[in-house]
């Protein structure tokens, strides 16, 4: 690979997300094993507070913003673009989040650079980083070199160990210099979560819907079977985006992370962006009635029953043994 | 206002998705085409600042398979103008889809005015290079804001709109956006609207679609597929087998097993 790592340290809130860590990480083991350099990108952010936390990069690049919270992507790809300028990098981590959508994309058209979205997964082969992206909900794999290993890879949340880019070394920090442009898009003020109705991450119990739950009727099914096991209805965005459960039931990447003793998730497919949320819980169970369907790979238990077949008798059985 | 929403079609992932024989694609024969979830939710949004405070709503896609029956449920809807780009592309980058988004976007307006939002569903489950809206934004020029779930016109400042984007954990910015925009919907203020059939018959009868040719400008920077291939299942997950009692009664033992039921 001719030139280094470029890491884009995304925050949100003044803080550094796991996946910067996570980027920091993978990048590192990419870096070693090609002998390149691996850098980090802060911008704006309290003082060197953040900087310093990076140690397991060669070297924190910093950029300051003023008073600026939440620079929007624009602004971000235009720094990037600056500072690239500057660095030359190969290979530039962004990560597959919310927070920093858009930006990979538009750096690499600005710069004339291939794109890869979803990584999962980096292996070095002959000398090459081989790049694993998942596609159509966690479905399909794909594997995928850069043209001449250059480019923007976007790094899906949680894919990466966030410990390996973690390190108690103090970085070299070097102040950049740049243009920061004016956008047409401009940061008003966060919008907190309400947490008026439920708090899904307070239960050791969630039992929760998917598209398979088909309509707003059969909600009820799973609040019964939760109430049986003192436990509350989570859900996946689908059910949420019709209007059948709130905004603070949502699991996943937009929604809430939860780490319940018991998720038990009933026709949810488990796609990426759904596994972001709940993954870590310490027991999955899933019933879906698809073998093949990617929520498996992530439980300790299934079942391919329908799940209106189970439902049922499975509370029932509760009650009765809770009766005993 | 003046939306256009760009609609894409992807492979329906209910159905088993299998690999193509050169194992780099999906195979087109075994795969059902429907429009993007986003999209859905991008034409939605538009719909709803139409029906709120008056808006053109047109709705434009590059050719695909099941495409029409997409943009005649678009016309019956509420769109104005359905439009199909044709030649259909195969398997194309978001560049390169993007190059000929941008042809028919100076055609529609020649340089977009104060008075147009365009908006694009925020991310496809198949777009394993780049992402449509924001390479749009970067070839018109334009500003860009995605995984947007609310959109309003600013009161009394012409031109100006507040659109809420989603962060994690429930989290969610205010921004205020200048016209013209790309705008990546993630979800509409409200579930999409339902159509019934009689409606979309009506607008396939009155033959509404119109259709423009565009020849995309291929250049070389796409990334090498090795292959692609579904997963192997690790197997992680203890299949329980059996009658739905019995698989109750499994469970239940389990979670007492595991400390879940008290
Ligand atoms: C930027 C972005 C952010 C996102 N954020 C989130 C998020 O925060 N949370 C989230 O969940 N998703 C999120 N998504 C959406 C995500 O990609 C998936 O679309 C979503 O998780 C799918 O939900 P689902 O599993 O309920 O539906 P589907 O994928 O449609 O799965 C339904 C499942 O139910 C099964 N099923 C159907 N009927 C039955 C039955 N009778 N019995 C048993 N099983 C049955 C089917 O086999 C199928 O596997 C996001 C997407 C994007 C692009
Ligand atoms: N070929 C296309 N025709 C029209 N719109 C598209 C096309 N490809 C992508 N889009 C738009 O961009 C969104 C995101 O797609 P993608 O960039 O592929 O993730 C889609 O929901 C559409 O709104």
């Amino acid at each position: 690979m001719n030139g280094g790592i470029l890491v884009l340290a995304e925050q949100l809130k003044g803080e550094p997300t796991g996946v910067a860590f996570e980027m920091l990480g993978v990048g590192r083991t990419i870096a070693d094993e090609l002998g390149v350099q691996l850098e980090a990108v802060v911008i704006g952010g309290e003082g060197d507070e953040i900087a310093s936390g990076l140690g397991a990069a060669d070297k924190v690049l910093k950029v300051d913003m003023g008073d600026d919270q939440m620079p929007v992507s624009d602004t971000v790809v235009s720094i990037l673009d600056q500072v690239s300028d500057k660095r030359s990098p190969a290979l530039i981590l962004i990560g597959c989040t919310n927070v920093s959508q858009g930006i990979g994309t538009r750096l690499a058209e600005r710069r004339g650079l291939a794109h890869l979205n979803f990584c999962t997964k980096v292996n070095i082969e002959d000398g090459r980083p081989v790049f694993t992206s998942q596609l159509f909900g966690g479905k399909i794999f794909a594997d995928a070199t850069l043209p001449e290993d250059k480019g923007v890879v976007s790094i899906y949340p949680g894919a990466f160990p966030a410990e390996a880019g973690k390190s108690e070394k103090t970085p070299e920090v070097e102040k950049i210099d740049v243009e920061v442009p004016e956008s047409p898009v401009v940061f008003k003020r966060f919008i907190e979560p309400e947490i008026g109705d439920v708090d899904i991450t307070g239960y050791d119990v969630l039992v929760s819907v998917g598209r398979g739950i088909q309509n707003p009727d059969n909600i009820e099914l799973a609040e019964e079977l939760a109430a049986a096991m003192g436990g509350a209805v989570s859900a996946s965005r689908p059910v949420i985006d019709q209007g059948w459960l709130p905004l603070t039931r949502q699991v996943g990447k937009s929604g809430m992370n939860v780490k319940p003793k018991l998720y038990l998730a009933l026709g949810i497919s488990g796609a990426p962006e759904h596994q972001e949320g709940m993954k870590n819980a310490s027991m999955i169970v899933a019933v879906n009635t698809d073998d093949k369907a990617p929520i498996f790979d992530i439980s300790h238990y299934g079942t391919t029953i329908d799940l209106f077949d189970l439902v049922e008798v499975l509370k029932d059985k509760l009650e009765e043994a809770k009766g005993t | 206002m003046n939306i256009i929403v760009l609609m894409k079609m992807v492979p329906d992932v209910v159905e088993p998705l299998e690999i193509a024989e050169d194992g780099k694609n999906l195979d087109k024969e075994a795969i059902r085409m429907m429009a993007s979830e986003s999209s859905e939710h991008a034409l939605e949004q538009a719909l709803i600042l139409k029906d709120s405070v008056g808006a053109e709503v047109t709705v434009a896609a590059i050719e695909a398979p099941e495409l029409d029956d997409a943009l005649f449920s678009a016309s019956a809807k509420g769109a104005v103008r359905v439009i199909k780009i044709t030649p259909e592309q195969d398997g194309l980058r978001a560049d390169i889809s993007a190059s000929v988004l941008k042809e028919f976007i100076k055609q529609e307006c020649g340089s977009p005015g104060s008075d147009t939002l365009i908006f694009t569903g925020s991310q496809a489950i198949d777009d394993l290079q780049g992402e449509l809206g924001p390479t749009l934004a970067e070839q018109l020029g334009l500003p860009f804001i995605g995984v947007v779930t609310s959109i309003k016109p600013v009161e009394g400042e012409e031109g100006k709109v507040t659109a809420i984007k989603e962060y994690s954990g429930g989290l969610r910015g205010e921004y205020e956006v200048a016209l013209p925009a790309v705008v990546g919907i993630q979800a509409a203020e409200q579930p999409s609207r339902y159509v019934p059939f009689a409606k979309i018959r009506a607008a396939m009868k009155s033959g509404s679609i119109e259709s423009t040719e565009i020849t995309p400008e291929v250049e070389g920077r796409g990334v090498e597929i090795a292959r692609m291939y579904v997963p192997e299942v690790t197997g992680r997950a203890e299949m329980i087998e059996g009658d739905p009692e019995t698989v109750a009664a499994r469970l239940i033992e389990i979670f007492k097993q595991n400390g879940i039921l008290g």
